[in-house]
């Protein structure tokens, strides 16, 4: 084995091969958390709309979860990136394709452009709604149907009730699946290598194609992986502990 | 806007369906595989020696905190080198095939095995202690007395798991297997109609899967309505 060729200078981004984990790194995170804002915001508006009491929005919320929910990702992530271009008016394909700017002025140099991460965010955060807005509607659905009466019983509003009501107790509960859909979302953005973004994974195979010590790539990748789901894992239960439901079996983020 | 041609999709319908035979010759090998040895790990977590449980769980832990990908990546390098190295064969030998299918067994089961675990964690204190009582030593009791409950209340969740793994089989195309989105991503190559491809391998997934998580769904309620 051979760690140091770890620190020995890398072909190209005028770094280490350590420098292009780290800037694998950078990318990976940057994708999952760009795509967590997205998967929370539409997946929340979603998984509300699967339980309020008006047809419409409840047959397009489960349209959308059933689509999304049905297709692979890796799938999702080509028409995004090859099919989308395609589908819109001619200019904007292009523009899409070609004029989107370069990333490889930023730091942790980035070979690849700006449509490769915007492809590979939308397409991670649209999938991961679907799964957030289930995690969501469960949360919602078991609190008993009492709270939101007592609500409407107070003269408050349908979307005062959530506002007051139903959401705060229901994201509390939802604590311990979110963390983990964080954590699929994070693992599953080295999908996004397969549209040429140089992510972690990504990373470290083209250290191993360039120094033939895959063992030691892949292992300082995993590392990495590791580290970063550990400290998801505890700093979720802290928050699950603060802001725990007295009387709820979850309390004190134990498990 | 480009106009459609959705004729290439008949016409290169042999190899797109050698592609889906491989995807699901995939699915079923790494269903079964995943099944048995995540049961087996499972078994091995919640054994009383900490020789067995600690290793057990440190594999399934490991295989969950890091991607899909990075794992088929691993197993596609260590494979050949280990097989070389019992056999003394090249490690060429080992085909592109196995090497998916050793990776997709290996994650598989380490998803599985945490199914199997809240499964047998779902049965009572009571019928594992009762089994003892009677005479069953730790394997006889899990054989016998547990596993044949969990398992039936573990069914919807395992054929949920399997929905996923057979979307999961995409995920092959990192290393260039042949599987059915290989094949429709080749021919869209070979066309340039890679708009057409990729909706139709999207349209059948989506099918085969939606069908499949409802029937899984109405299983769910049978059951639940059987108790």
């Amino acid at each position: 084995m051979d760690w140091k060729v770890l620190l020995e200078q890398a072909p190209s981004g005028g770094m280490t091969y350590l420098g292009w984990l780290w800037s694998g790194l950078f990318w990976t995170l940057a994708v999952s958390l760009c795509a967590w804002v997205i998967a929370f915001s539409v997946g929340s508006v979603v998984g509300v709309a699967r339980t309020v009491p008006l047809r419409v929005p409840r047959a397009v919320a489960t349209a959308y979860v059933e689509l999304f929910r049905n297709i692979p990702l890796l799938v999702q992530m080509f028409l995004w990136y090859f099919v989308m271009p395609e589908l819109v008016p001619k200019a904007w394909g292009d523009w899409l394709k070609q004029d989107m700017p370069n990333l490889l002025t930023l730091p942790f140099a980035a070979q690849f452009s700006l449509w490769e991460f915007t492809a590979a965010v939308l397409c991670l955060g649209l999938y991961t709604a679907s799964r957030v807005a289930e995690q969501v509607r469960s949360g919602i659905q078991s609190l008993s149907v009492g709270q939101t009466n007592a609500g409407l019983a107070m003269g408050l509003t349908l979307p005062q009730v959530y506002r007051h009501v139903t959401l705060p107790m229901a994201y509390r509960i939802v604590i311990p699946p979110m963390t983990s859909e964080f954590l699929t979302i994070f693992k599953n953005s080295s999908t996004a290598l397969t549209i040429g973004v140089l992510e972690l994974t990504a990373q470290s195979r083209q250290i191993s194609e360039y120094t033939f010590k895959t063992f030691e790539a892949f292992t300082a990748a995993t590392l990495i992986y590791i580290v970063i789901t550990m400290t998801v894992i505890f700093a979720m239960r802290a928050l699950e502990s603060r802001v725990a439901v007295p009387g709820y079996i979850a309390q004190g983020g134990g498990r | 806007m480009l106009e459609f041609d959705w004729g290439v999709i008949w016409k290169y319908r042999e190899s797109l369906w050698d592609g889906m035979l491989t995807s699901l010759q995939l699915f079923a090998i790494a269903l079964a595989g995943g099944i048995f040895f995540g049961t087996l790990l499972a078994l091995a977590r919640l054994a009383p020696w900490k020789l067995v449980s600690v290793p057990a769980a440190g594999f399934v832990n490991l295989i969950r905190s890091i991607p899909f990908i990075m794992a088929i990546f691993w197993f596609y390098f260590l494979t050949p080198v280990i097989v070389s190295k019992f056999t003394g064969q090249q490690g060429e030998a080992v085909g592109p095939f196995t090497s998916a299918v050793v990776a997709f067994i290996m994650v598989e089961s380490a998803y599985y095995s945490e199914i199997v675990r809240a499964g047998i964690q779902s049965i009572p204190r009571g019928q594992p202690a009762a089994a003892y009582a009677l005479g069953l030593n730790y394997w006889q009791s899990m054989g016998h007395v547990v596993l044949p409950q969990a398992f039936r209340n573990m069914l919807p969740v395992m054929l949920t798991q399997a929905v996923i793994l057979f979307q999961d089989t995409s995920l092959v195309y990192v290393v260039a297997l042949k599987d059915f989105l290989g094949a429709a991503s080749k021919a869209g190559q070979l066309t340039g109609r890679i708009v057409e491809l990729y909706i139709f391998v999207a349209v059948v997934f989506f099918i085969l899967c939606f069908l499949a998580s409802h029937a899984v769904k109405r299983l769910q309620a049978r059951l639940a309505a059987g108790r």
